[in-house]
């Protein structure tokens, strides 16, 4: 500021274009010191406990329930109680208005939650503000439009709830995923044993008083945190009727094979290495924001991100001269701060990995480029990354990394695209662009995946399904669709 | 002096061509020696399956819908030697009428299963029905031709490609059957037909990497073992009915596949 006010002359231009610090306040935020399990309404001591902290600074946050075999099976017999006295002999009306009341307050209380979500996961302010809240409120009441109208989206079927569904989330949208499983799941009638991930119970737990709020009835959603074991507790659970889990494609395979003859309804949401599909003749700026928006987008740690870049080679140095200049215009940093873009890697688990398939590429022989940008000291951090002459069997161009890491492959013919985009076992997404309709359609229609933006990138609505192909999953979440998983048939 | 007919060798379909087990072995039933198939069959057949599924996906929704309708002519036009190899004469018609009910459907699903999402934003979003690829169906045992009509055509009208194995005690109307899909313009390799011993094929198919989706149908017992097997590339389970004709048959072997392009000038 000081260049602006020099004495005796017009204000100079400043030498650094540089943004002073724009804190988001955190005094809408009251942490408790320790989080029980929520269960049957109240809140049950835990027998084992661990710390949350903030992956930013690593401040310790809160201490936090391990929910155990014993908690686990607590929280489903509270659900079984819940489903039996009356939640799923409630009129889909009465049980719709529990939801609006849930988005509404979702609502009111957007910016406390956003502020929570960013320091417990890492996400910059503006996206848990702009994204997850706004997107989490309406899922809440979408779904609470479904709750009395379920004939309708299955004439003929006799749609009834399936019972208790055993739900088990990821870090990277910790209160996006709980109202991606919770509204549709309350919306047919079934109560809720969910498992928010290890690293992120704060928001799911701060859900519990929105719960209060809105005046569920106890047991309706149980709220069980820990890790691994508790999510495996509750996989195993004889009383569960339905999991649904979002997560990695190991996981999700572990869950499968467990549940295995077991007759009980899944859906899973797995990994992703979405190909972004850039033709010579799109509108490149808008490409380069779409691409920066793929694999940038909450530091990379998305599903369905654009990490594969496939480049036509007609386009190919400017396109990717342009997306380097562009990098450096990323703010990375402190996810509270209003200007931030790319925030702090959620765990320390999580940023040896990307670091140890970062490195697998550079031994590979991919040429990697990163910004100049200066890192904070303490917390778990990692710079937008852009690897080029990356072959089609390196590591990085297979294995989904799950963070700011991009792979640059090129192709020629859109045959060619086509055929690299689908060389993956997975299949969750994938992103074209070019001005020319019918190619969008053809891509469109060749594309193995569940989602396909054209022209766009990460978009998400609660009216649209979410879902992938092939080892990506099975089963959709968002839309009429969603709302299969969460009903059984009387046909 | 009565003359001696000329008895049948009953072999696999497998790419629209009807070979021998690579094995060369057989086994005795109905009375005949019927192929007993491999490992290696299955590969192949799934391999013909691979390949015919793109092009099948990719004929109009009409002209599928043609080709299924045109498989039920062909079995009409046998009526007499199904009903040997079957409960008889009432199995063939519920047959027959099963595989022109599912016809129909090939041009409407799109509009029943997907549809058009008015999300919250300047873009175009809709959805459509995809086939999952190439499916595994475990035929059931009884009854032997209206079991496997049952279980075939969900997967096929939908644009699937499917490797299924035949009722191991009932295998010959599976086998007639492969004739008059041989005759009715379905493309070679859409449908193929494994006889053998499903404890040796099922779980082949089911730990096959290239499979997408595993019909249970007739699994008896074996279920939680395929199951498992299954879960290595995330196929698709379906515990499919022995008699029962619905669009949500067909749709357990369908992916929905959604799209978003912006609304601007």
């Amino acid at each position: 500021m000081a260049e602006l006010d020099r004495p005796g002359g017009s204000p100079a231009v400043p030498s650094d274009w540089t943004y002073a610090p724009a804190p988001e306040s955190r005094d809408v935020v009251h942490l408790r010191d320790r989080y029980g399990l929520f269960i049957g309404g109240e809140w049950l001591e835990p027998s084992e406990t661990y710390e949350t902290i903030s992956p930013a600074t690593e401040e310790p946050l809160a201490v936090i329930g391990q929910a155990s075999v014993a908690d686990v099976d607590r929280a489903v017999v509270a659900a079984r109680t819940a489903f039996a006295d009356g939640w799923s002999s409630l009129p889909g009306s009465e049980r719709a208005k529990y939801l609006f009341r849930i988005a509404r307050i979702l609502q009111e209380r957007a910016r406390e939650f956003a502020v929570l979500e960013s320091l417990n996961g890492g996400k910059p302010i503006k996206e848990s503000r702009d994204v997850d809240l706004p997107l989490a409120a309406a899922h809440f009441f979408y779904y609470a439009g479904w709750a009395d109208k379920l004939e309708y989206a299955f004439p003929n079927r006799r749609p009834r709830p399936v019972g208790v569904a055993g739900q088990i989330i990821p870090w990277n949208f910790p209160l996006l995923m709980l109202a991606w499983k919770i509204a549709p799941a309350l919306a047919c009638g079934n109560t809720v044993v969910l498992k928010p991930a290890e690293t992120t119970p704060l928001t799911a737990l701060l859900f519990c008083d929105v719960l209060r709020q809105a005046e569920l009835p106890a047991g309706v959603v149980n709220i069980v945190t820990g890790d691994g074991r508790t999510g495996a507790a509750l996989v195993e659970h004889d009383g569960v009727d339905k999991i649904a889990f979002t997560g990695s494609t190991d996981v999700g395979k572990a869950i499968q094979r467990r549940l295995a003859g077991s007759g009980k309804k899944l859906t899973l949401e797995l990994g992703g290495k979405a190909a972004n599909i850039v033709f010579d003749d799109c509108a490149l700026d808008q490409a380069v924001e779409g691409i920066v928006n793929g694999i940038y987008f909450n530091q990379g740690h998305v599903c369905c991100a654009g990490s594969r870049l496939l480049a036509q080679e007609s386009i190919y140095e400017p396109l990717v001269e342009k997306l380097k200049r562009r990098l450096e215009t990323l703010r990375v940093g402190d996810p509270l701060d209003k200007n931030t873009d790319v925030g702090a890697i959620n765990s320390a688990m999580q940023l040896e990995k990307i670091r140890e398939l970062v490195e697998s590429g550079r031994e590979e022989g991919a040429e990697i480029y990163q910004p100049p940008c200066r890192l904070p000291e303490k917390g778990y951090w990692f710079a937008p990354t852009v690897f080029t002459n990356v072959a089609q069997s390196y590591r990085i161009a297979q294995e989904e990394i799950f963070g700011p890491v991009l792979s640059v492959l090129t192709f020629r013919t859109p045959e060619e695209a086509i055929e690299k985009a689908n060389n993956s076992p997975y299949g969750l997404s994938a992103g074209v662009w070019t001005e020319k309709g019918s190619r969008i359609l053809w891509m469109a229609q060749r594309l193995r995946a569940g989602v396909v933006w054209a022209n766009t990138f990460n978009r998400f609505d609660p009216s649209s399904p979410f879902g992938g192909y092939k080892e990506s999953g099975f089963g959709r979440e968002g839309g009429l669709h969603g709302l299969e998983p969460y009903l059984r048939f009387d046909e | 002096m009565t003359r001696l007919p000329i008895k049948k060798t009953y072999k696999l379909f497998v790419g629209g061509a009807f070979p021998r087990s690579e094995s060369g072995r057989t086994y005795e039933a109905e009375g005949q020696n019927v192929a007993r198939a491999s490992r290696k069959d299955v590969r192949d057949a799934v391999r013909a399956a691979r390949a015919a599924q793109p092009g099948w996906a990719g004929a109009t929704a009409y002209n599928r819908g043609q080709v299924l309708y045109r498989l039920a002519e062909m079995v009409e036009a046998r009526i007499p030697e199904f009903a040997e190899l079957c409960s008889g004469r009432d199995e063939v018609e519920r047959s027959i009428d099963r595989v022109v009910w599912y016809a129909g459907w090939a041009d409407k699903l799109p509009q029943v299963l997907g549809g058009a999402n008015p999300v919250a934003g300047p873009y175009f979003n809709f959805t459509i029905p995809e086939p999952t690829g190439v499916v595994a169906v475990l035929a059931p045992d009884e009854p032997p031709l209206l079991g496997l009509v049952t279980r075939l055509l969900p997967p096929l009208v939908g644009g699937n490609a499917v490797v299924a194995v035949a009722s191991e005690q009932r295998p010959l109307a599976a086998i007639e059957l492969a004739e008059a899909i041989a005759t009715s313009d379905l493309p070679g390799g859409v449908v193929n037909l494994l006889t053998g011993f499903r404890s040796e094929l099922a779980p082949v198919l089911a730990s096959h990497m290239d499979v997408n989706a595993l019909d249970l149908g007739a699994a008896n017992g074996a279920a939680a073992e395929l199951e498992q097997l299954a879960a290595e590339n995330v196929k698709r389970i379906v515990h499919g009915g022995v008699d029962v004709q619905s669009p949500w048959e067909i749709a357990s072997f369908l992916e929905l596949k959604t799209v978003w392009h912006p609304i601007g000038q």
